[in-house]
Order: C-alpha cells, then sequence, then structure tokens
C-alpha cells in the first residue's frame, strides 16, 4: 500500500527576529534598505551575506520520512527541535523552504483546542463554528451535534458563551467537536497538556480507537509515557534533524537516554531561570532564580538520597503590585510525568498581603520521597490564577539509591517510596 | 473531499492564481466566518444593528447644516439630506469595509497561525458582515425617499452593479492592506487617515459638476467616485457620466484582481511573522 505521509528532504529556514512585527515597521525596512545599498555602494557591490543582513535559522533540515495507513506515530524533541514546525508544514500553515511532503487522505489538524472559538458565542455556536473550522461540513456537525455534546459533558452550559467557562470547560467543548471530525490523517500537537486528568484520558482513549481503525495519527507531547502509550512508531528531532526512526518505546528511550538527558547537566544547586532556555513566547521572563538546599540548609549540589528533606527557593519579580500570586514548582520524570507538583497555595496561612518587586518564595518539602533517578525541576509562577512564566527544564534534581527502609534494600520500583508494614497471618 | 485527496506541500514561489476550486469547496466555511462576524457585532453592541444606520445618519445631518446650510453648497437636483445621505450609505459601507478588513488577519492571529483554510476568506468575510449594514441603509435611503415625496425611477434596476464594484474595489483594497498589516503594522495607522481624506476626494457631500470638467477623468481612477455618482443617480434618478462610472469600474476590477494576486503571493509568509 501506497505511504499516506512521505516527506523528502524537507527544511523550514527562518528569518531570526522576524516573528515580532511590532520592530518590523515600514521605517525599518526602508531605513534598512537604505542603509545596505548604501553600504553596497561603498564596498563597491561585492557585499553578499554580511554581518548587518538578517540571520537565518534552520528549524528544520533534510528531513525524510514515510508513513504507513495505520501508523500511530509519536514525535518526539524538546522545545525548539522542530516538532511545531513540522505539523504546521504538515497541516499547510506555512510553506517548506525546500523538499517536499506528499499526503494521501483528508487530513485535520489539532494545533490548539478550541481554534477560532469566539468569546463571546454560546458553547452550541462555538460547536458548529469551530466544526466548520475543523473542515467538517455543517450537514456533518449537525448530525454529530449529539455526539459532541455528550462527550464533552457540558450539555448545560451550551447556551452560556464561553468566555464564562472554565479552562476545562473550554478544553472540553474543544476536544470534543475535535474528536468527532473523521479525517484519515489526524495531526495532534500537545492539546492534551491542558485539562483534567480525566479528561485527558478520554481523550488519549478516543485516539487509541481512531488509530485501531486503521488511521493515521501523528501525535506530539512532552509526556513521553503517553507517546509509547499510544504509538507504535516514533521519531526524534534534535535541532531541526531527525536523528531517531523506530518503534515508540525505542524512540522514547533514545530520547530519555540521548536527548534529555545529556541537555543539562545536573549538579549546580542554582539555576538562573532568567536566562532559562527554551522559554515558549507566551511567558514573561519574570521568575528569576532557582535555589535547590537539603535539609540542613546547605546548597544541594550532587546527589541526594531517597526521602531527604528539600527547600526550594523561588525568586521572581511582581512587575505589578499582586496579592494573588502564586509560585510552581514540579518535579518530572525524564519522560515527561509530572511525579509531585508543589504550589505555594496549598498553603494554609497563606497570608502575605499585596506585594510587588524582587520576591522569594520557599518551599520546605520534607522527606520527599522519589524513587531514586534523574527528575527535571520545573518551576512556573501564577499570578491571579494565569501563568505568566513557567521554565520546563529549570535545573536537575538526582535522587541516589539508598536504604530508605532500613532493610538493606534499595528500592527503585515506582514512582514513591511510603512506609510500609507487613505481617505474616 | 474525497478519500482518495492526494495533496503534494512544497516551496510555493513567485505569483499564483487564487484556488477557486479550494474556495468553492470550503464555501460553507466563509458563510460560517461571515455569520459569526455578524453575531460578534450584535452581541457585543448595545445598538447592534442601528450602529449600520447611525453612523450615515449622524454624518448626513452634520454635513447637511455645515455644508448645505452654512457653506452653501447646493445638490443638481434632490434635497441635501436625501443627496448626501444616499452618498454616505454606501461610502461608509466602503470605508468601514475596507478598515474592518485591513485589521482582520492581524485580529484573526490565532485562526492564521494554527489551521488552514483559504486565507482570503478572513478579510472578505469582514467585508460580507457589512453587506447587512448596506442593505439596511438602502433600505433607509428608499424611506427617506417616500418621506420627502422623491420619485423611484427604473435606474434602481443599477444598484446592484454599483454595489457590486463597491464590494470589488474594498475587497481588493482590503486584502492589500491586510496583508501589509501582517508584516507593517503602519497600516493600521494609515488606514483611517486616508479613508477620512477619501470622504473628500469623492462626489459624497458635492455634487459632481463642483468638479472642472478637466479633472473629472482624473477621478475615475479613485473607484468611488464613479460608484456614488452612478448609485445616487439610479436610485434619485438625474442624468449620469458613464464615462466616470466606467473608467471607476474599471479601476474596481483592476484592484480585486492584483488584491487577490498580490494576498496570495503574501500569505505565505503569514503563519511566519504574523
Amino acid at each position: 500500500m501506497a505511504p499516506v505521509i512521505e516527506a523528502h528532504h524537507l527544511s523550514k529556514k527562518y528569518q531570526l527576529g522576524a516573528s515580532r512585527p511590532r520592530e518590523d515597521s515600514l521605517r525599518d525596512v526602508l531605513m534598512h534598505g537604505l542603509r545596505t545599498s548604501l553600504q553596497t555602494l561603498r564596498r563597491g557591490a561585492s557585499a553578499g551575506q554580511n554581518s548587518s543582513g538578517p540571520r537565518w535559522m534552520w528549524a528544520l533540515r533534510d528531513v525524510n520520512f514515510s508513513f504507513e495507513p495505520g501508523d500511530v506515530v509519536g514525535i518526539i524533541g524538546v522545545n525548539g527541535a522542530g516538532k511545531s514546525t513540522l505539523l504546521k508544514i504538515l497541516s499547510r500553515i506555512t510553506d517548506p523552504t525546500e523538499g517536499y511532503v506528499r499526503l494521501r487522505g483528508r487530513v485535520a489538524s489539532l494545533l490548539e483546542v478550541g481554534t477560532g472559538f469566539h468569546p463571546d458565542l454560546t458553547g452550541r455556536e462555538n460547536i458548529f463554528l469551530n466544526g466548520v473550522i475543523l473542515g467538517m461540513t455543517k450537514a456533518e456537525v449537525q448530525s454529530k451535534f449529539d455526539e459532541i455534546v455528550a462527550f464533552s459533558e457540558l450539555e448545560k452550559f451550551l447556551d452560556t458563551p464561553v468566555k464564562h467557562y472554565s479552562s476545562g470547560m473550554y478544553v472540553r467543548l474543544g476536544f470534543a467537536v475535535a474528536a468527532h471530525l473523521d479525517p484519515e490523517i489526524l495531526i495532534v500537537d500537545e492539546v492534551l497538556a491542558v485539562g483534567d486528568m480525566a479528561f485527558q484520558k478520554k481523550c488519549l482513549g478516543k485516539m487509541g480507537e481512531f488509530g485501531e481503525s486503521g488511521r493515521t495519527i501523528l501525535f506530539v507531547s512532552h509526556n513521553i509515557t503517553a507517546v509509547v502509550n499510544l504509538c507504535q512508531r516514533g521519531i526524534v528531532l534534535q535541532q531541526g534533524q531527525l536523528t531517531f526512526q523506530g518503534d515508540a518505546k525505542s524512540a522514547a528511550d533514545y530520547y530519555v537516554g540521548e536527548v534529555s538527558g545529556k541537555e543539562k547537566k545536573s549538579g549546580s544547586h542554582m539555576a538562573d531561570l532568567w536566562n532559562a532556555r527554551g522559554r515558549l513566547p507566551q511567558y514573561h521572563p519574570w521568575l528569576s532564580k532557582l535555589e535547590l538546599y537539603n535539609g540542613e540548609g546547605n546548597p544541594l549540589e550532587e546527589e541526594m538520597a531517597i526521602g531527604s528533606s528539600i527547600r526550594a527557593h523561588v525568586h521572581f519579580r511582581l512587575q505589578e503590585s499582586s496579592a494573588n500570586f502564586e509560585a510552581r514548582v514540579n518535579f518530572v520524570d525524564l519522560y515527561g510525568q509530572v511525579i509531585f507538583a508543589a504550589r505555594s497555595n496549598y498553603e494554609r496561612d497563606r497570608n502575605w498581603g499585596e506585594r510587588s518587586g524582587q520576591q522569594e518564595i520557599i518551599c520546605e518539602i520534607p522527606n520527599l520521597p522519589l524513587t531514586p533517578g534523574e527528575y527535571r525541576v520545573e518551576a512556573a509562577l501564577v499570578i491571579d490564577e494565569k501563568c505568566v512564566d513557567y521554565v520546563e527544564d529549570a535545573c536537575r534534581l538526582k535522587i541516589a539509591g539508598s536504604d530508605f527502609y532500613g532493610t538493606g534494600k534499595i528500592p527503585s520500583l515506582g514512582f514513591f517510596v511510603h512506609k510500609q508494614s507487613w505481617q505474616l497471618k | 473531499m474525497k478519500s482518495s485527496a492526494e495533496l503534494l506541500l512544497r516551496p510555493h514561489t513567485g505569483w499564483q492564481p487564487i484556488d477557486l476550486r479550494e474556495i468553492y469547496q470550503s464555501r460553507e466555511l466563509f458563510g460560517f466566518l461571515v455569520w459569526r462576524d455578524i453575531k460578534i457585532r450584535y452581541k457585543q453592541t448595545i445598538l447592534g444593528g442601528l450602529w449600520a444606520v447611525f453612523q450615515p445618519l449622524t454624518a448626513m445631518l452634520v454635513f447637511t447644516l455645515f455644508f448645505n446650510r452654512l457653506a452653501g453648497i447646493q445638490t443638481d437636483g434632490p434635497p441635501y439630506p436625501l443627496f448626501a445621505f444616499s452618498g454616505l450609505v454606501l461610502w461608509t459601507f466602503f470605508a468601514n469595509s475596507v478598515s474592518l478588513s485591513s485589521n482582520s488577519l492581524v485580529g484573526n492571529q490565532g485562526l492564521v497561525s494554527k489551521i488552514y483554510f483559504p486565507r482570503v476568506f478572513i478579510p472578505l468575510a469582514s467585508i460580507g458582515a457589512l453587506m447587512l449594514d448596506l442593505v439596511i441603509g438602502i433600505l433607509l435611503v428608499f424611506a427617506m425617499m417616500i418621506y420627502y415625496r422623491w420619485p423611484v425611477v427604473p435606474g434602481a434596476l443599477l444598484i446592484p452593479v454599483y454595489v457590486l464594484g463597491t464590494l470589488l474595489a474594498a475587497s481588493g483594497l482590503g486584502l492589500i492592506l491586510s496583508a501589509l498589516n501582517v508584516s507593517f503594522r503602519d497600516v493600521k495607522y494609515a488606514v483611517p487617515f486616508f479613508i477620512q481624506m477619501g470622504l473628500f476626494v469623492s462626489p459624497v457631500i458635492y455634487p459632481l459638476n463642483y468638479i472642472p470638467a478637466r479633472y473629472k477623468l482624473l477621478l475615475g481612477f479613485n473607484p468611488m467616485s464613479g460608484m456614488i455618482v452612478g448609485f445616487r443617480h439610479s436610485m434619485l434618478g438625474g442624468s449620469t457620466d458613464w464615462a466616470l462610472v466606467m473608467a471607476s469600474l474599471a479601476t474596481s476590477v483592476f484592484l480585486f484582481v492584483s488584491g487577490l494576486f498580490i494576498f496570495r503571493r503574501m500569505e505565505r509568509r503569514f503563519a511566519d511573522i504574523i
């Protein structure tokens, strides 16, 4: 059978800085044109690509693959590796710079949940609008309307404008529409990162069903576990190049061992969040520093033992005075699974009042019961219930194998250790 | 769409014609985008549809007072309020179409960067939504004619022609300006200014005979001058300057066709730079 998706020497080049149109006013272009033509004149027209010219970056470089009908493929890579660019080309949002892709079948792409939702329209109206935007006909939406509503579990709110929806409800409505698309090729970006766990499971289940019915899915997620569970095949992107292709499990192992493990060395107790790499464009660099100390208050330089205490100092800046701010620290395994989430608004006696400017918030976690291994520490700043800054890979924490239970046995299986008692009757 | 659809995604360069087949296939989406724009406008404003008539009506009152009563501008026949209003209805539609459509792509960043469909739908849908206002406005002109006991003439059958000419000109400009606005946000500031100037270089508030004969053909480069003159005469009677109407129609068609090509050429970069 002919492959459904074939990519040949696919490359995409971006002009650096071109994504900031505010600097790209007509005056700058005119001035730049004038300056370069003057320079060319002065140098006797010999100037080719000089340093004052635009700088280019290859977001994708010579990527080749081909997928058969029924393949469920996970695309894995760190932020900025080219995953989104690849999906954007496959979804026809942007053209490749070189190479081509051949797609056989009707494509639906889901780079965002609820694309085209308008806050002033009701749930019912948005179901139709979103469905048609995603490629369904009006008649199709009409015939699946009841199913969509049932899947979303939002019967009671159908005639409420979606601006009054919680973010969870918004995602549910958006995914409910998307889940009823009927394409031969489905392209899904990190859309499941939002929404509650139960609904995420439901969506993954729906995608699993979809894959079993012989259709092709391309799936991007940071949650490597989800990729392994859902996909049979996997590709790994690294700095715009395809560095691994194979079954999903080997791709995940390759990624965890070769890419994500070597990205950052563990060890230093202090992380500069200000200059952290891979901050997504929607976030402001307001988190400035994360420091880790052990129970005795000494900097946490190397590994720590299972069940030791830890203190995380999160430094950040409040641009405007606020009483409703929250720091979050997540401990994430290298497969992208959040193992433990600490949030300052879990503190019951939190009565910090209005603050502004530079802040330091300290999180004390006694006896952190993680099993041995390496963990990625994420930091986030939330103001008025909205995440304003988020650093995905703030630093690494290594838990060394140690005799937690005092029996000479080193626990390694599972996510956490816990006191337990056993009796034989 | 057939399941055997095969799609080749490759770099595009140079000038390309618009893909009419694709536009026809997704016509339902166009309808929904128009419907969305109308719906939102009615939900977000208290006056809703009344804005369609409020704008040209107020302008008519102000112009009647200042240009007719104080400055003494006379019409070529009909009472000044009727004269001004008939011109303003078409002009307001044109002005609102150009300004709304030129901001439409930037205002729909989410759609541009997250999903594919024919991009021309975005500026064109914002104009389509304004058609409702235009229809209400035209009905109001007829209502005013009844009030002034002004006879309806058979020329009224030509109204669709002038509406189409206006639509083509507004769409052409809207396509070009919305595409430019993606790279150069200057457009946002320039458009209101030029629209304001446009009102005075089009025969909206004064009749054509105020323009010296030797400049009349120059007016043909302004698509709206011929459309307004023709539209007004088709409703209120009087002899139309057909040469001017034809020149303006030609300009409108030219604007529309070049708008389609320019938009098509620039749309490839929208998602990368918006």
